[in-house]
């Protein structure tokens, strides 16, 4: 355990080192001192690393190109980074249709990240359809929860 | 099994073996034959008197019995029969065995047919099975057949018989001698641990195919039974497999650059038909098996998935959202001539073209509500046969007369989800639940066993 947590800590180290620009340090681990920059955790909680669609769709909200334009300058912060999108679809649809829709929504998110600058080559897409929600439940909160694009780090 | 099944189950049945001649009146056309009626909509189950096909002892004497029972519970889960409790019965097997059956004493239970077989078990160690078939009512003899086979395709012989019993009085081919492939589900709803199983259609024999380590989806068969084609998510990589039964050998199909799903056979086998989704675009492909060439053949900018052939390969019927919504369309097998087929309200997904030809079945969504249909290739006399939130997925019987689907009903905790497996005939009734061993949604039935 411990050893394992020596490794992390210089991988994070290691990471800092790279990316080193102007502002490596807002955002990133000021918020708490336990979450490795450039980290899952560390995108999740400082950033954002999901964005939600309207039912059946797959354009990006205001509040969805925001949180994308923080994802963006992430990734350029941390630019060895390479990530997963993940798109994902509430139960009300057949298991096909909702496949495609998963990577119709996860195309969304990578082609705008990509008009930020993100290169399309640290970016790769998988949909899981209808068979991973995020939350439980056949109400609409819990499919409002459940359409949605997560970014994943690989 | 499988190969071997195949191999080592010489049906005499198959050569024919009309098996004896006595009771066999000479023109009986004028007479009304002894006929389920099931073009109609709800039939009263006929009843039937089904006895032990006990041999002269031992071993053969409890093969027999199970051997009826299994006959019996095909012919009554049909919802055409109603096998009569062989408490009542008035004559020994032994007694038809070597005589005609007393009608009238028969006819007295309510019998309208009466089945009765034997089980030896010959010096080569291979066990014979033969039946007949009476007409209680019209006092006659209907037909007899005799199948031989190693005895632990006990079962398998007891699905062929009742398939003979079931083509004879329906007029229609039997299902009773198939398998289903489905994805059996466990654990917590928002990480479903998701394997391919197999079984027979009343559930036995069952058997896990994966081991649950990656996602499956969709799991169809090869018109020969031995293949199933399915989406696996291998290494994270959504693609379309092909699975071999006899060896377990799985392998990726194609070299395609995005997801692939959404798979089925061409009903020669040479092929299969799925989807490919890329850049937010999913169009359908076709990957021939023997020379492995890829053959696109939708281009719309929508989701064009599903797609299902025909039974003569000549067409495909498959669902696409390019007109707004999601609804079913019909193309020629090179994707020309594309139609659209479904214009009622709501939306319509996942069709299958019966083994018969004459029916899509198909899965509809109004807002939440869910439900399985079928309609004509024309487009008429769309009707719906099951509804709820949410039924899905259905699945064609090899004789056109069944559908298998799956309900994913809330579980009784309200914290999730329990997928199960029906059953349900083509006018709407006889719904029934198919008993597996964990929760289970995606069927597919098998083409009758070659």
């Amino acid at each position: 355990m411990r050893m394992k947590f020596l490794a992390l800590a210089a991988v994070a180290l290691l990471a800092a080192c790279e990316t080193a620009p102007k502002d490596a340090n807002t955002g990133a681990a000021s918020n708490s001192s336990s979450i490795r920059p450039g980290s899952q955790e560390d995108l999740a909680v400082n950033v954002g690393d999901r964005v939600f669609f309207g039912l059946d769709r797959y354009d990006l909200s205001p509040e969805a190109r925001a949180t994308l334009d923080r994802q963006a300058k992430w990734m350029q912060t941390y630019g060895s980074v390479t990530v997963t999108i993940e798109g994902h679809a509430d139960e009300r649809g057949t298991r096909e249709y909702n496949l495609a829709l998963g990577e119709r929504r996860a195309n969304s998110v990578k082609n705008y990240l990509a008009a930020k600058g993100v290169p399309a080559n640290r970016v790769k897409v998988v949909s899981y359809g209808k068979e991973k929600p995020a939350v439980v439940g056949s109400t609409e909160a819990a499919w409002s929860q459940n359409r949605r694009g997560v970014t994943v780090v690989d | 099994m499988t190969t071997k099944t195949r191999l080592l189950l010489k049906l005499a049945g198959l050569t024919g073996a009309l098996l004896l001649s006595f009771g066999v009146a000479a023109p009986q056309e004028a007479r009304a034959e002894l006929r389920i009626d099931i073009t109609r909509g709800v039939v009263e189950p006929l009843p039937i008197a089904i006895t032990s096909f006990a041999g002269s002892g031992g071993r053969d004497a409890q093969t027999g019995a199970d051997i009826a029972k299994v006959i019996s519970a095909d012919l009554e889960r049909s919802g055409l029969f109603r096998p009569l409790d062989p408490r009542g019965f008035l004559q020994t097997p032994e007694q038809l065995r070597t005589g005609d059956p007393r009608y009238q004493d028969w006819k007295a239970l309510g019998a309208q047919a009466l089945v009765a077989g034997n089980t030896t078990t010959g010096p080569d160690g291979r066990m014979k099975v033969d039946f007949r078939l009476w007409d209680i009512a019209s006092a006659q003899y209907m037909q007899g057949l005799s199948y031989t086979a190693p005895p632990q395709e006990w079962r398998r012989i007891a699905h062929i018989v009742a398939d003979a019993i079931y083509k004879r009085l329906t007029g229609e081919d039997g299902y009773f001698d198939t398998r289903i492939v489905y994805v059996a589900e466990s654990g917590p709803s928002n990480a479903r641990k998701k394997q391919l199983a197999i079984m027979d259609q009343d559930g036995e024999n069952h058997q896990f195919l994966t081991d649950g380590q990656s996602l499956v989806l969709t799991p169809r068969f090869s018109p020969t039974t031995q293949e199933i084609t399915y989406m696996s998510y291998f290494n994270k990589k959504p693609r379309v497999y092909l699975f071999n039964i006899d060896t377990g050998r799985q392998e990726v199909l194609g070299d395609f650059p995005g997801m692939t799903f959404a798979p089925r056979f061409s009903p020669d086998g040479n092929r299969v038909i799925m989807s490919m989704a890329q850049n937010g675009n999913t169009d359908i492909y076709t990957l021939d098996l023997r020379t492995r060439r890829q053959t696109q053949l939708t281009d719309s900018p929508g989701i064009d998935t599903a797609p299902s052939y025909s039974p003569d390969g000549q067409k495909i019927v498959f669902e696409s959202d390019r007109g707004g919504s999601q609804q079913l369309y019909i193309m020629g097998a090179d994707g020309s001539g594309v139609k659209r087929l479904s214009f009622g309200e709501g939306r319509y997904g996942t069709p299958v073209w019966s083994p018969r030809g004459d029916l899509i079945a198909f899965t509809r969504q109004r807002g939440s509500s869910f439900a399985v249909g079928v309609v004509r290739p024309d487009g008429s006399g769309e009707r719906i046969l099951s509804e709820g939130y949410h039924v899905e997925g259905p699945t064609w019987a090899p004789n056109g007369r069944v559908l298998m689907f799956f309900k994913d009903l809330p579980s009784g905790d309200g914290r999730g989800r329990n997928a199960k497996l029906y059953s349900i005939d083509i006018t709407g009734a006889n719904e029934r639940r198919v008993i597996t061993p964990l929760d289970a949604s995606d069927p597919a039935w098998s083409p009758l066993i070659p």
